[in-house]
């Protein structure tokens, strides 16, 4: 398989097709991961290099390890979100890997685009690995995966997604990658979380939790960052919790069918009470294990083979 | 131009001859396990397993090796190929394996279904059975079991047909 | 450049945007005006230009442009922007004070004009800030300025936040008949570098909403009702505030407005691939807007086309979407653009058109009106309609490249013109 795109730089610019190749794929190298060596001398001599211009310490960790059990080499730079300000750091690193000739880089930073912009520039591929509010591809994936685990097929599905969605790269992500695998995506959240145009991406939207929580397959929580009521965008951290928090009441009424899953790190008591982790269907841990995989599936695909030279 | 070297019955024939090499040489199938190379070395494995366990008790297990991701040409090849992985879900510490292929070239296959076998275990030994040798090693390795040696010339094409994976047994070769 | 005693520009199509006429007439032009025009003139020993094919307008004016100079001299200078305002058919530009320092003193407008008049390419008409520093407080020397040579006030770049401030701008200025123009954009809402809206939402690109844009129009435009004053919004770039404006026009307010090729070109849809050079602002808009801002256009709401000519060095534009600056060069591409997408799409005669970038602004400037009549200022273009082109980079005269038309087919185009005495070709008139 050749995948027809040389670089990962949204779930946007997939086929549904190629999702499910990907999908298929991490099905082998979550095999690879339960060996007694979980290593792989596919990528041996391939130079990949994690570039974090925000801090992401379990991204970041999730990519070096699928890279390392690869037998690839996996080199982390993590930058100061200051040095982003500035404006001169993306091209002059743009430049350094050209120059060190890398195979691969995975690309973190707080700017949407900042990806396409070193795709543009570089020999190498690229992996957006998160690029301010746009988009999280390898984590729609992995979530992907995890569902897929558990449904056997996402389509016809109905998946709530609660929260913040307007800042949530996750949440783009997903919503675009689910509804590609067929499900019926939903979206709650209180108005000023929702952004514009939200229901031309083809979601329902519900501004009361209660209205909906009861009749998904899937609800997939997002975290709530603190400081976002400095934007006026919501009264308080109170006021949220008991209008759109997964609270123990709300648990309690939930069939035990339900999948929950959340992009990490929860915000306990905000976003979602403590009790949820001893709910039965909590993915949270699957997700991690699978990001891996997904991650694996992702760098083979875009780092072996088609080397033109 | 094609033309077939082994029909379905000198198949058949082959694949027995095969299994009683492999139980005669071990005197018995205790402690044998068969891992079959993908694709074909795969039910070429269950037949000699299914062969040596008529009126045995003991049942020869029989596991699948996916040698995608070890392969040494990764980074020469046009496409990435996509990796079926493997199901080795028995403990072969200890054991002797029989690795299993349809068909023994350059040796490359066997050398990386060697490394990966290896990561998954230390054992006893690792014997190779193979359907067909067309000679051309480029490698030290040499099989302990083959049905049928086949003088070829580097640009011939051997064709192996299974029934499991394509409905029909027989080997063709074709000269160009 | 040489000086010609006379020339006789003869069989080009004349276009009399006063008028809305076009006709097959020619022109002879004596000492830098224009002597006769008529049908097959005799005109001996003049240098004769074969026109035929071609068309001959007044030069165009651009009422809205940033040549930079002062301040950012390595994206533009008054010297490489006028320039390339030829090359485009802008005969007198007008750039807006966002300098370093800004244009808000007498001292500066003259050192505007001086160095326009060193350079010697088009003619420079500056239009000065509407506050000290463009710092939104103090309202400027207007008066001096105007004497200076300044024709019109502008904090563009930024809006007149403070309502007061932006009354008195508006009251100050009937003394000199100046218009205040506006840079609407409402403070307070966080910096879009893109419209809110689904490609927004997609993109997850900060989002400045079009109301940004209206709502601060509409409280200018009752400002302006309230004072008397006369007002003109920059940049039009959505359907709600040609919506405005229109209301506001036909309640006889005395309001004017511009926008600019791009507008009415493109789409927000342009940003998918992030690339920086389609990065301006106002952002561009939906298909609606685009849609809406050509039937202001058709209609008469929208006056004038100007060029928001913006300049950016490349090391400027080569950074993130979010942090790089916003605007794009224009001047080159303008006419071309208007042409394809108001006038090949049958929206506006050639004359209308040709008026948006000449007898409009002319008109809300205060400038002596452009026209191709006996006793006028040789200030004229030579076009060639049924050019097909594309612009390249190396065509480039302005001192940047950032431009999201490099590579585009482009319809029509300017040939060449006369500056008074002078003549100018970028291509062969024959
Ligand atoms: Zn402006
Ligand atoms: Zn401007």
């Amino acid at each position: 398989m050749k995948p027809r795109f040389k670089h990962l730089l949204g779930i946007e610019l997939l086929t549904r097709s190629d999702i499910i190749g990907i999908l298929d794929q991490t099905e082998s190298f979550l095999e690879v991961l339960k060996r007694p060596i979980p290593v792989v001398p596919a990528l041996r001599g391939k130079t990949i290099v994690n570039l974090f211009f925000e801090p992401s310490t379990r991204t970041a960790l999730s990519f070096s390890l699928a890279a390392s059990r690869l037998s690839a080499h996996c080199v982390n730079f993590s930058f100061p979100s200051s040095s982003v300000q500035k404006g001169e750091t993306l091209l002059d690193t743009a430049r350094n890997i050209e120059a060190m000739r890398v195979d691969g880089v995975v690309v973190r930073h707080s700017m949407p685009g900042a990806p396409h912009f070193l795709a543009r520039r570089l020999k190498a591929f690229v992996v957006n690995a998160g690029d301010g509010c746009h988009e999280h591809p390898t984590q729609a994936l992995l979530d992907a995966f995890t569902l897929r685990q558990h449904l056997g097929s996402l389509k016809g599905k109905r998946i709530l997604f609660v929260g913040d969605i307007a800042h949530s790269r996750v949440a783009r992500s997903n919503i675009i990658c689910f509804s590609k695998l067929g499900a019926r995506v939903a979206v709650c959240g209180p108005p000023t979380f929702l952004p514009t145009d939200i229901e031309k991406l083809g979601c329902e939207v519900f501004y009361r939790l209660d209205k909906i929580l009861y009749e998904v397959d899937v609800v997939n929580m997002l975290r709530v960052q603190n400081e976002r009521t400095d934007l006026s965008l919501f009264p308080s951290i109170r006021e949220y919790r008991a209008l759109y928090g997964l609270t123990r009441e709300r648990l309690s009424k939930l069939d035990k069918s339900v999948l929950v899953i959340h992009p990490g790190p929860v915000n306990w008591g905000v976003e979602m009470d403590f009790e949820i982790a001893e709910f039965p269907q909590t993915l949270i841990l699957n997700q991690v294990t699978n990001g891996v995989a997904v991650r694996m599936a992702v760098l083979y695909l875009l780092a072996g083979g088609h080397e033109e030279t | 131009m094609r033309q077939a070297v082994i029909d379905e019955q000198g198949l058949k024939t082959l694949v027995s001859q095969l299994a009683s090499d492999i139980s005669r040489r071990n005197r018995g199938v205790k402690n044998l396990v068969f891992v079959g190379i993908k694709r074909r070395g795969v039910p070429l494995a269950n037949r000699l397993a299914k062969e040596l366990s008529l009126n045995q008790k003991y049942r020869i297990p029989v596991g699948a090796i996916d040698i995608t991701l070890y392969r040494d040409d990764l980074q020469l090849v046009a496409e990435t190929p996509i990796c079926g992985g493997s199901e080795i879900d028995f403990d072969i510490n200890g054991r002797i394996i029989v690795l299993v292929d349809d068909l023994i070239y350059t040796g490359r296959t066997v050398r990386a279904a060697l490394t990966e076998l290896l990561d998954f275990g230390r054992p006893k030994s690792i014997q190779l059975a193979v359907l067909v040798d067309r000679g051309h090693r480029e490698l030290p390795i040499e099989p302990n079991f083959v049905g049928r040696t086949i003088k070829t010339r580097h640009d011939d094409l051997v064709d192996i047909y299974l029934v499991e994976e394509d409905g029909t047994d027989g080997v063709f070769l074709t000269r160009r | 450049m040489k000086k010609p005693e006379r020339v006789l520009l003869a069989g080009g199509r004349v276009v009399d945007p006063g008028n809305r006429r076009v006709r097959i007439w020619d022109v002879l032009i004596q000492d830098g005006r224009i002597a006769k025009v008529g049908k097959q003139l005799r005109a001996t020993g003049a240098q004769r230009i074969d026109c035929r094919g071609k068309h001959i307008a007044p030069g165009f004016i651009d009422m809205h442009c940033h040549l930079r100079e002062p301040g950012q001299e390595d994206a533009e200078t008054i010297a490489t922007g006028t320039k390339a305002a030829l090359a485009g058919g802008f005969t007198k530009v007008c750039p807006m004070p966002n300098t370093d320092p800004p244009i808000d003193s007498e001292a500066l407008v003259r050192f505007e004009l001086a160095r326009a008049k060193e350079a010697g390419f088009a003619r420079v008409y500056p239009i000065g800030s509407c506050t000290k520093a463009r710092a939104g407080k103090e309202l400027a020397e207007i008066g001096s300025m105007k004497q200076a040579g300044a024709v019109a006030v502008s904090d563009d770049g930024s809006w007149v936040d403070d309502p007061q401030v932006m009354r008195r701008v508006l009251e100050y200025c009937k003394a000199f008949d100046l218009p205040v123009i506006s840079h609407c954009e409402l403070t307070g809402f966080p910096y879009g570098v893109a419209n809110e809206g689904l490609v927004s939402t997609r993109l997850g690109l900060a989002a400045g909403p079009d109301v940004s844009e209206s709502a601060a129009a509409a409280r200018d435009i009752l400002l302006a009702e309230f004072t008397h004053a006369r007002l003109h919004i920059a940049h039009v770039s959505c359907a709600a505030t040609v919506s405005l404006i229109r209301w506001a026009k036909a309640r006889g307010v005395q309001v004017t407005a511009e926008t600019c090729p791009h507008y009415f070109t493109l789409t927000d849809a342009a940003l998918e691939t992030f690339d920086t050079n389609f990065k301006v602002n106002p952002p561009l808009r939906t298909d609606k807007d685009r849609q809406a801002v050509i039937d202001g256009l058709a209609d008469g709401t929208i006056d004038a086309i100007a060029t928001d000519h913006a300049p950016h060095t490349k090391s400027a534009k080569e950074v993130e979407f979010d942090i790089a600056p916003a605007g794009f060069i224009g001047f080159e591409t303008a006419f071309s653009l208007g042409y394809e997408q108001l006038v090949l799409a049958k929206k506006l005669s050639l004359a209308d058109y040709v008026s948006r970038m000449t007898t409009a602004p002319a008109r809300i400037l205060g400038l002596p009106m452009p026209c191709l009549q006996p006793g006028a200022d040789a200030d004229l273009v030579i076009l060639d309609l049924k050019a097909r082109w594309t612009w390249t980079r190396d065509q480039v005269f302005s001192r940047s490249q950032n431009s999201p038309f490099f590579g585009r087919q482009l319809h029509g185009r300017v040939i060449g013109g006369f500056l008074g005495h002078k003549q100018f070709w970028f291509l062969h008139p024959a």
